[in-house]
């Protein structure tokens, strides 16, 4: 197997609404990936494609529709798609074209648009439910993330003031963040408390929002990262994946149980045995904020029913002992859902190259892991990346 | 990233820009319509319903009793052996307070909806449903609940027939 590194990033500014095209989207933000790494398109043996759900654009064939804008045209090209879980995945299925020796550089561009959606992208969530036990009773997507979080609060005694934290820690780690959509300085634990009640205990301000935008890195074999000198990578040493039953209501929500082994998978390929002390910070999926707290413990990196405790405790604060998020997360930024891996594969190659600028961690890391979820609570992926 | 790059690419658009016709723009609404035949499994449980009953099958891989039913077991990956029937009672695994309907839509007066896992399955195994005859403030995790059905003239071989999950009462079981 070889060895991959990523190589370049880059993403747009994440908005409600975006002018551009998915298409221009995925072009912008290709183009600054690859300058980021000194290349064109040229370079680039293959290309992955990664977009959730075809019905936010209302383009079936979506990889196709945004092949020209992520530089796909006559190359070896594929979307992949694992729900809320392509944040992280297309890199993984980026990381085997290039691990296999098949290609010596990979673009991966992922992309969303959840604006073009009328009137609101959730009206297009109800069709990923069951259509016989679960859509006749009209889900909202919102209803998903209640229920687990409430189960979560109840089995840990989690109180919402520590869940709150997260919200307030990643609006607040976003300020540093040029494409961010809800950075807020000034945002208190009492704001997100009394914000309003959208499907108790879930809350706005507990929420990322929808948005447009897109995202991209370069991965590159060790070998044409050695030819070609680039300074500036950060190798991919671990990878994993698992999902869960579709039979959702038939399992426990407490404990994302596909998130631990997907991440055992991974620590086990990077040789960490010991997680807590071999991974210096994290940048897990929050699209709400019980759900940092939820991966920090699928990914091993809190007890179960410790996360809570670390965060008020600052331990996952931007210079705390595991910092957590320090891109400003989803919660922060935004959540443009496959475009997320601007926070999750790119803020780890930036952390790890010192190129954060006023993100950057204060003290000197080395490993970072990064995870995102999707599907019917079911999906796990995670990577890990060494400097 | 962030020190070397000088602009970030992106036009931002407020919703009055769309709405109100201030971009150039396009629309389509779809028209799309299903009808699923709902498969061996599935057929039985609706049946049941109609019939005022829940019905699981039951592994002999894993000695389970899997509800909502399935003709194969995901575990033992076989096929499963038999139908039994489970009770309409059981337990609050988690809910929530809805002020949205499916469309994101605010609503005044709230969706008690959650998990009950039934009594006559194995353990944790359930499915998701309204909950009524109780307030917001009185909903808790653990309560013990009955499926509240629509009149037998009403059925129609869907979850639906259940009209929600009611507290327990004394002295049923």
């Amino acid at each position: 197997m070889k060895k991959v590194g990523v190589i370049g990033a880059g993403m747009t500014l994440f908005r409600r609404r975006l002018q551009e095209t998915g298409k221009e989207m995925c072009f912008e933000a290709a183009k600054m990936a690859l300058e980021s790494a000194g290349l064109t398109r040229a370079d680039v043996d293959m290309v992955v494609n990664g977009t959730a759900p075809d019905a936010f654009d209302g383009v079936h064939m979506k990889g196709e529709y945004l092949l020209d804008g992520c530089g796909g045209y006559r190359k070896p090209y594929t979307r992949v798609f694992t729900g809320g879980g392509t944040g992280v995945f297309s890199s993984i299925a980026g990381w085997w074209h290039v691990a296999s020796g098949l290609a010596d550089v990979v673009l991966v561009v992922n992309e969303e648009k959840m604006s073009s959606c009328q009137p609101h992208p959730q009206s297009v969530f109800a069709h990923i439910w069951d259509p016989i036990l679960d859509r006749p009773l009209k889900p909202n997507l919102i209803w998903i993330f209640a229920m687990e979080m409430n189960r979560y609060m109840h089995v840990y005694g989690v109180k919402k003031e520590d869940i709150a934290r997260v919200a307030v820690k990643n609006k607040r780690n976003a300020v540093g963040h040029p494409c961010a959509q809800l950075a807020d300085p000034n945002i208190t634990v009492d704001d997100v408390l009394n914000s309003e009640v959208l499907a108790w205990p879930v809350q706005r301000l507990d929420i990322s929002p929808p948005s447009d935008g897109a995202s991209a890195v370069v991965l590159a074999s060790e070998d044409f990262i050695r030819r070609r000198r680039i300074k500036d990578r950060a190798w991919i040493s671990g990878v994993g994946w698992c999902i869960d039953s579709t039979m959702w209501t038939d399992r426990d929500l407490h404990f994302p149980e596909y998130v631990a082994r997907a991440a055992k998978q991974a620590y086990k390929m990077a040789k960490i045995s010991d997680p807590k002390r071999q991974i210096d910070f994290a940048e897990p999926y929050d699209p709400f904020d019980y759900k940092e707290l939820h991966h920090l413990e699928g990914l091993l990196l809190a007890k179960k029913g410790e996360a809570p405790v670390l965060t008020r405790e600052g331990v996952t604060e931007r210079d705390g002992d595991l910092p957590v998020c320090p891109s400003g997360g989803l919660l922060g930024v935004g959540n443009p859902i496959a475009a997320t891996m601007g926070m999750k594969i790119g803020e780890v190659f930036w952390q790890l190259t010192g190129q954060a600028g006023k993100r950057q961690i204060p003290h000197e890391v080395h490993t970072g892991v990064s995870q995102a979820w999707g599907d019917l609570m079911q999906y796990g992926c995670v990577m890990v990346m060494s400097s | 990233m962030t020190e070397r790059i000088s602009h970030w690419p992106g036009i931002e658009l407020s919703a009055a820009d769309l709405l109100e016709g201030k971009v150039t723009q396009t629309r389509f609404r779809p028209n799309a319509k299903y009808a699923w035949a709902a498969g061996e499994a599935m057929s039985r449980f609706l049946e049941e319903l109609q019939n005022g009953r829940l019905i699981a099958r039951t592994c002999h891989g894993c000695d389970r009793i899997l509800f909502p039913p399935r003709m194969f077991c995901e575990e033992c990956f076989r096929p499963t052996d038999a139908w039994t029937y489970i009770r309409d009672t059981g337990t609050i695994e988690t809910f929530s307070i809805s002020y949205l309907d499916t469309d994101a839509r605010r609503i005044s007066e709230p969706i008690l909806v959650g998990v009950v896992s039934l009594d006559g399955a194995s353990p944790k195994m359930g499915m998701m449903h309204y909950f009524g005859d109780m307030t917001k403030d009185e909903i808790r995790i653990g309560m013990r609940v009955k499926a509240s059905w629509k009149p037998r003239e009403e059925r129609q071989g869907s979850v639906l027939d259940i009209r929600y999950f009611r507290p327990l009462r004394e002295g049923e079981g």
